[in-house]
């Protein structure tokens, strides 16, 4: 992979930084009136999510990341591996370790495009789409003719992971949800 | 679709019309004229931390390389040294790898000349002028000695405490590796890290007496305190934003030469390229130049102050990007 040197850092390259690739999220330029300029810069480590702020002298560099974002379709899980398949039509699949998939795992259904990150060829995290439409397993029985502001009850979805609902929702409804907050946002 | 629009509005550039003839009005008063001089010369800013840009032309002398000036300063002591008396420029001044919300490839610089005042005198002028360009009262000038702040923000004397120490406190506070670094390295990113961005909140902070080592071309002075060597310099913030960086200015030709050759031989050690000496300068101050103070400010910036603005992209018709 190519160095990239400070004044290259832009918002989206990917970089390895102690050994993790990370993205850039901020580079600000620091310069003292006649010193020593500095990049100040903000960072996301891709494994781990965690945003770095580090300092860097201008004009140092670092190595590129071999860091591929592509779209994938959740096929199924085989008790070990979670399997995705690329949507641009090659049927390729990619198995996924519970590690990378994270939190993920509770928002997955099949036939779901997810943002699938890969670090030389690994995956080593997926994004699910920022509103998803799941079915709701199980939830206290709804209450008739509430269909008014307050009051909310917890909800199981088809996928696995629990959302504050209104009371009015029942089982078997279809509900829109925001994976970002883990919030209930309509009906279906 | 091409990004053809202006990075300031209109209206913004209006308001840097109506701010720049303000500049002009105040020197006017105070009987300080203005003058031009070339973006292009023989000699490059010999300076560790500037990064001059060079190019190719065909003079009467034929095919020479030219340097772009980081700043009006060379020419405008020549100027001096014929005997000019007090000047100033609004001048395009061009500096490598200065990227981001505060810096421009391209800048407009206002430097001024004051023969026979001394920095005192030109860092009352000079927030006088802030002031003025400022829509509303900034609060109070305050002088702020550089030891002052290292003592008061981190609890050390920046002149005294050893390098290990600096090190160590500089990587923890840059979260970089700093284990090489000089001890000019460490204070810089001390400075701009940790003690810039608190300068000039509520008023405006003047911060004067820099290590000796710092000096670029100003005079030193003993330190009343413990006659420890200082830089007879200020830098002038405003909002966490350094504005002006002002000198009593070095006059001694052979000090000036040895400066020059010590940078270029810091070049040389750190694998930069070393810069064209400006010999018609060092011939300005063997010949005598008058004593006085000299000042540059970031014309951009104080405009990006005085009209509330984020970057400077926002007060420049066009920044480099879409240059």
């Amino acid at each position: 992979m190519a160095n990239y040197s400070t004044n290259e850092f832009k918002g989206g390259l990917k970089v390895m930084l102690d050994g993790d690739p990370c993205a850039i999220l901020e580079n600000d330029y620091v310069k003292p009136g006649k010193g020593q300029a500095f990049n100040r810069v903000k960072l996301r480590n891709l494994m781990t999510g965690r945003v770095w702020e580090r300092t860097f002298k201008s004009g140092e560099s670092l190595e590129g990341a071999d860091v591929l974002e592509l779209e994938m379709e959740y096929l199924y899980n085989d008790g070990e591996m979670w399997y995705f398949m690329l949507t641009d039509g090659s049927f390729e699949q990619y198995p996924v370790e519970k590690k990378a998939l994270g939190d993920t795992e509770k928002w997955l259904k099949e036939q779901v495009a997810y943002t699938v990150t890969l670090w030389n060829d690994n995956v080593i995290n997926v994004t699910p789409p920022n509103f998803i439409e799941l079915e709701v397993t199980e939830t206290d029985p709804g209450l008739k003719g509430d269909t008014a502001q307050g009051g909310s009850k917890p909800a199981t979805l088809s996928s696995g992971a629990v959302v504050r609902v209104p009371l009015f929702i029942n089982e078997g409804e279809v509900l829109k949800v925001d994976t970002r907050t883990g919030e209930y946002v309509s009906r279906a | 679709m091409v990004d053809w629009q202006p990075t300031a509005e209109i209206a913004t550039l209006r308001e840097r019309a109506r701010l720049i003839a303000e500049v002009r009005a105040f020197f006017a008063e105070l009987g300080v004229w203005e003058v031009e001089t070339p973006a292009l010369g023989h000699g490059g800013s010999t300076d560790l931390h500037l990064a001059s840009l060079a190019c190719e032309a065909t003079t009467p002398s034929g095919r020479e390389r030219l340097w772009l000036q980081t700043s009006p300063e060379f020419h405008m002591k020549r100027l001096l040294a014929a005997g000019s008396g007090a000047i100033f420029q609004l001048a395009r001044s061009f500096r490598d790898g200065e990227v981001g919300r505060r810096h421009n490839l391209e800048f407009t610089m206002l430097e001024w000349y004051r023969p026979g005042l001394d920095l005192e005198g030109l860092i009352e002028e000079t927030a006088v002028l802030i002031r003025r360009l400022l829509p509303e009262d900034p609060g109070p000038t305050r002088r702020r000695r550089y030891r002052e702040l290292f003592r008061e923000t981190l609890a050390l004397d920046p002149f005294s405490e050893p390098l290990i120490s600096l090190r160590r406190l500089a990587a923890e506070k840059g979260g970089l590796e700093m284990a090489e670094a000089s001890r000019d390295d460490c204070l810089d990113l001390l400075m701009s890290l940790v003690i810039e961005p608190a300068l000039g909140r509520d008023g405006i902070d003047v911060v004067v007496d820099y290590p000796a080592s710092q000096a670029a071309l100003a005079r030193r002075h003993r330190d009343a305190e413990d006659g420890a060597w200082v830089a007879s310099r200020f830098e002038v913030y405003r909002d966490g934003l350094e504005l002006a960086n002002g000198y009593d200015e070095l006059t001694d030709g052979n000090e000036q030469r040895a400066r020059f050759a010590e940078d270029n031989a810091a070049r040389r050690a750190q694998g930069l390229p070393e810069v064209d000496i400006d010999q018609r300068l060092l011939g300005a101050l063997d010949a005598g130049m008058p004593a006085g103070s000299g000042v540059a400010l970031g014309l951009d910036r104080l405009l990006q102050l005085a009209l509330g603005k984020a970057s400077v992209a926002e007060v420049m018709a066009f920044a480099t990007p879409i240059a």
